[in-house]
């Protein structure tokens, strides 16, 4: 079944025609050529694929495109305003929050709608907000270090 | 997945209407994965996002009623949900993990009957009542076994009506991958009695009489102590034994209890 579906995606106006069974992040990744977006084990545990849809962090691998019909979607892509990259993204190169980086999109959305809803996180709340991103690299250390800065520099 | 047609009605009685042997679709956290595993092949879905009466929290006299379709997330931080029923918020603030949070839904969890979910200890221990689009049902009689409710086919959940309590808490052991309840026990204080809800244990919800009437006579986590739990019919996996189910049974309890009492 072929529907057709609109949404902003990183600020832009969006239609097309999808079926019922693509997922959104098929939609992005494939359709939108937006590949920032990762899939990983593409059974709703790693976290790559997270993307915001009408601002909070979701699994585009566990959403159906047309789920997103009439919402606003961020992605990785979306978050940097031209070549200042957003708060979070800047702390991730500065600490080194990552090695292969693979994860990193998903860590990145993840982190900053924690930040959102807790502007201040305690390190224990860095670890539990991020409970659903996996990082096989590196230890997450430097991980929950670049968010605890990120947190910082948002509120300078 | 295989194909399936995908309609988005406004109403409850359009979603009932437009069901036709197919999957009511809430958060899709179960749902979604399951579809992708091919191990389920609904003609239809019928998702209920779009269905304003499914929605919202309200406070109404000596209880809150929630919406079926309202995600984990909203309960864990809505203010009137902590001032009522903070043990609520608590245990829906510790489901799976954020992102999962943001999109599955209290209406999906119990429908679903997951011998590992959480809600399900919330629904029987605080004594709630289950509203569907034709009639309403105990908590005590919803959950029928493993997977199963007493749901009819094409019946959908609207709202869950959670009586204000005098106390209450839940405490889980997660399991460290999943994050689902190995066990979680929910110890409620009524006013009129003590509740207690196990969940993660065995196929599905169950209260605990023995662990009632000790707590009955005395609310303190000894009171529980020396009081066999039976691992017959409890959960095997590769996560734990039943034996260890059993005896994380009372430590749970004894955290719970613990946890009530500190709220004064």
């Amino acid at each position: 079944m072929s529907i057709s579906v609109a949404m902003e995606v990183n600020g832009r106006k969006i239609t097309a025609k999808v079926e019922s069974t693509t997922l959104l992040v098929e939609f992005l990744r494939r359709d939108l050529r937006l590949t920032g977006t990762h899939v990983g084990c593409d059974t709703s545990q790693c976290g790559a694929c997270v993307v915001h849809v009408d601002g909070q962090a979701v699994k585009s691998c566990t959403m159906l495109a047309v789920q997103a019909n009439g919402t606003a979607v961020t992605t990785i892509e979306g978050l940097a305003s031209g070549t200042q990259l957003h708060a979070v993204q800047e702390a991730f190169r500065n600490c080194h929050g990552l090695q292969c980086g693979y994860c990193t999109p998903g860590m990145i959305m993840t982190a900053v709608d924690l930040l959102k809803n807790n502007p201040n996180p305690t390190e224990h709340e860095i670890r539990e907000g991020l409970a659903g991103n996996i990082c096989r690299c590196t230890g997450y250390q430097n991980i929950v270090k670049a968010v605890a800065s990120a947190a910082k520099a948002l509120q300078a | 997945m295989y194909p399936f047609n995908y309609v988005r009605p406004t109403s409850v009685a359009e979603a009932v209407a437009a069901l036709d042997g197919g999957n009511f679709l809430s958060g899709g956290m179960t749902l979604l994965p399951s579809l992708k595993m091919r191990l389920a092949r609904p003609e239809t879905l019928v998702d209920l996002a779009g269905i304003a009466e499914l929605t919202g929290i309200k406070v109404e006299s000596g209880s809150i009623s929630i919406g079926a379709m309202t995600r984990h997330s909203e309960v864990a931080r809505s203010a009137d949900v902590q001032r009522e029923l903070p043990a609520l918020a608590e245990l829906a603030g510790g489901i799976g993990d954020p992102l999962v949070r943001n999109r599955g839904t209290i209406g999906g969890s119990i429908a679903n009957s997951d011998p590992s979910a959480d809600y399900p200890a919330a629904v029987v221990g605080l004594g709630a009542t289950i509203v569907t689009d034709r009639r309403e049902i105990s908590a005590d009689k919803f959950f029928t076994g493993l997977f199963a409710t007493a749901l009819q086919p094409g019946e959908l959940v609207t709202r869950i009506r959670f009586p204000i309590v005098r106390r209450a808490a839940y405490a889980k052991f997660p399991s460290p991958a999943s994050r689902y309840a190995m066990v979680g026990v929910m110890v409620v204080d009524t006013g009129k009695g003590v509740r207690v809800a196990v969940t993660g244990a065995g196929p599905c919800v169950f209260r605990l009489a023995t662990f009632e009437a000790a707590l009955d006579k005395q609310f303190a986590p000894q009171a529980i102590d020396g009081l066999a739990v039976s691992a017959d019919g409890l959960n095997q996996d590769l996560h734990g034994t039943p034996e260890y189910r059993a005896n994380l049974i009372s430590v749970m309890t004894r955290r719970a209890v613990t946890a009530v009492q500190a709220r004064g």
